[in-house]
């Protein structure tokens, strides 16, 4: 049988993986280190459908009650 | 030209205002105008830096606390399910408890079979966790024989959508060195392989009461309801993992109220909207009014280090780099004598350690050390 795809679900935000530079805008934007961020372990199961790999940054758009749209960033780390 | 200010709008502000544009006639530079002006009022409503948030939002948690029931066993509306309600479950949310104590699921069904209550009674039927016991009317010890006899209540059967066949086939699969037969009547038979005493007969039939025969372990209680034109299953018991493989299921809104369960199927950040959603469901049932970015905090907070942390000594308190911070929260000499024993150091950079050790806090206009550039004079040569 299919497996269900968690990154449809209406709980899961959508995710994405920032490339190189993307991650080099985002720490020098905020003015912090990568070990600042927010964390996501690298056995979440986003992560695992993602395949992402430890170290990658992940862009999260969720949807927000205030501001419709929030974006927030996590960085992969090990559990 | 407007693009340049959506990426400094929060986007419901931004189209709101776009909208609202709509309905008069601007020219460009007006329209220039309007936005700057937006952005300056924007600017100006959030919160500065040093403003202590934590505080506000404790307070604003506290004072709605103080009026909600205690009693725990409240039955949400018509239900008959028994689910935790008011400042327990808060307790319970915050303090990121492993086991939920009134664990549940809400599913929602596919569109075929959320029109009739008849088709989710049967995906219903489905999900319930099904025991030998609630198919028998009787069981009895025949002596003589050594057996043990049950006879199934054949209309539970039909409800649940269980055959014979599929009943002899689990039970004889499941009880080892048990033959299993029915007879003519209808009476099903278990008979021990090899000869065993009385006393062990009678644990062989509690053991044949509790054997699974279908459905989804853990959902002890199913309860199909009416919701917004369709028909939802509510559960006594929570397995989402199952859940999601049964092909019945909308598996993109079913959600459960075990933060942790969502959290392992689902991922931390679902685990989040988890959180904001168990606790502004008990906010709104209490009739109490908290503002949602309280929660957004307090959610964002417990899964800022990849899992749930609770607002607990063992949680995100013990995460605090000051010894001091920690010991002014639970257990005070415990955490000293840890912190001594190790020989830690404490920076005094936040705000509680200093309010011990009677200094200016970090807080506000505390938070920034004044730097003054001065300008080289004339003839100075090192500055």
């Amino acid at each position: 049988m299919e497996e269900f795809n968690i990154l449809e679900h209406n709980f899961v935000p959508k995710h994405s993986v920032l490339n190189k530079k993307e991650i080099a805008d985002l720490l020098k934007q905020f003015n912090i280190s990568i070990r600042q961020l927010p964390r996501i372990f690298a056995n979440d199961p986003v992560v695992k459908a993602l395949n992402a790999e430890k170290g990658a940054v992940l862009k999260i758009v969720r949807k927000s009650k205030s501001a419709k749209e929030a974006i927030f960033y996590r960085v992969v780390v090990d559990a | 030209m407007i693009e340049e200010y959506k990426s400094q709008l929060p986007l419901s502000i931004f189209e709101d205002a776009q909208k609202e544009l709509k309905n008069h006639k601007l020219t460009k530079k007006q329209e220039k105008e309007f936005f700057d002006k937006l952005l300056e009022s924007y600017k100006s409503s959030r919160i500065d830096p040093g403003e202590s948030i934590g505080v506000i939002t404790a307070e604003s948690f506290g004072e709605p606390g103080t009026q909600m029931t205690l009693n725990i066993f409240h039955f949400a509306g018509v239900v008959e399910l028994n689910v935790t309600l008011g400042l327990p479950r808060l307790i319970e949310i915050f303090d990121a408890r492993k086991e939920a104590s009134t664990p549940s699921m809400e599913i929602y069904l596919d569109k075929q079979y959320n029109k009739d209550i008849n088709a989710a009674r049967k995906v219903a039927a489905l999900i319930k966790e099904t025991k030998f016991r609630e198919l028998a009317q009787e069981f009895s010890i025949n002596i003589a024989k050594l057996q043990i006899e049950a006879t199934p209540n054949k209309k539970n059967m039909r409800d649940l959508r269980i055959t014979d066949q599929i009943l002899l086939k689990t039970l004889s699969e499941s009880i080892k060195e048990v033959s299993v037969k029915q007879n003519k009547d209808g009476t099903i038979v278990l008979k021990p392989g090899k000869e065993i005493e009385l006393k062990d007969l009678y644990k062989l039939k509690e053991k044949a009461k509790d054997t699974f025969i279908k459905g989804i372990p853990g959902v002890t209680q199913v309860l199909p309801i009416k919701q917004n034109n369709e028909f939802v299953i509510l559960t006594s018991g929570s397995n989402l993992k199952e859940v999601f493989k049964l092909k019945e299921v909308d598996k993109s809104r079913s959600v459960s109220n075990d933060i942790f369960e969502v959290l392992k199927n689902l991922g931390v950040e679902a685990a989040r909207q988890a959180i904001v959603n168990e606790s502004l469901k008990v906010i709104q049932e209490q009739g109490l009014d908290v503002d949602i970015r309280h929660i957004l905090f307090i959610a964002d907070l417990m899964t800022a280090s990849g899992t749930i942390k609770g607002i607990t000594r063992s949680g995100i308190t013990s995460e605090k780099e000051s010894v001091l911070a920690r010991a002014s929260f639970e257990t005070p000499i415990r955490h000293l004598i840890d912190a001594s024993l190790v020989g830690e150091e404490d920076e005094l950079t936040s705000v509680i350690e200093n309010v011990i050790v009677n200094q200016p806090v970090p807080l506000g206009t505390g938070l920034p050390g004044l730097i003054a550039r001065i300008k080289k004079l004339d003839g100075m040569k090192n500055g």
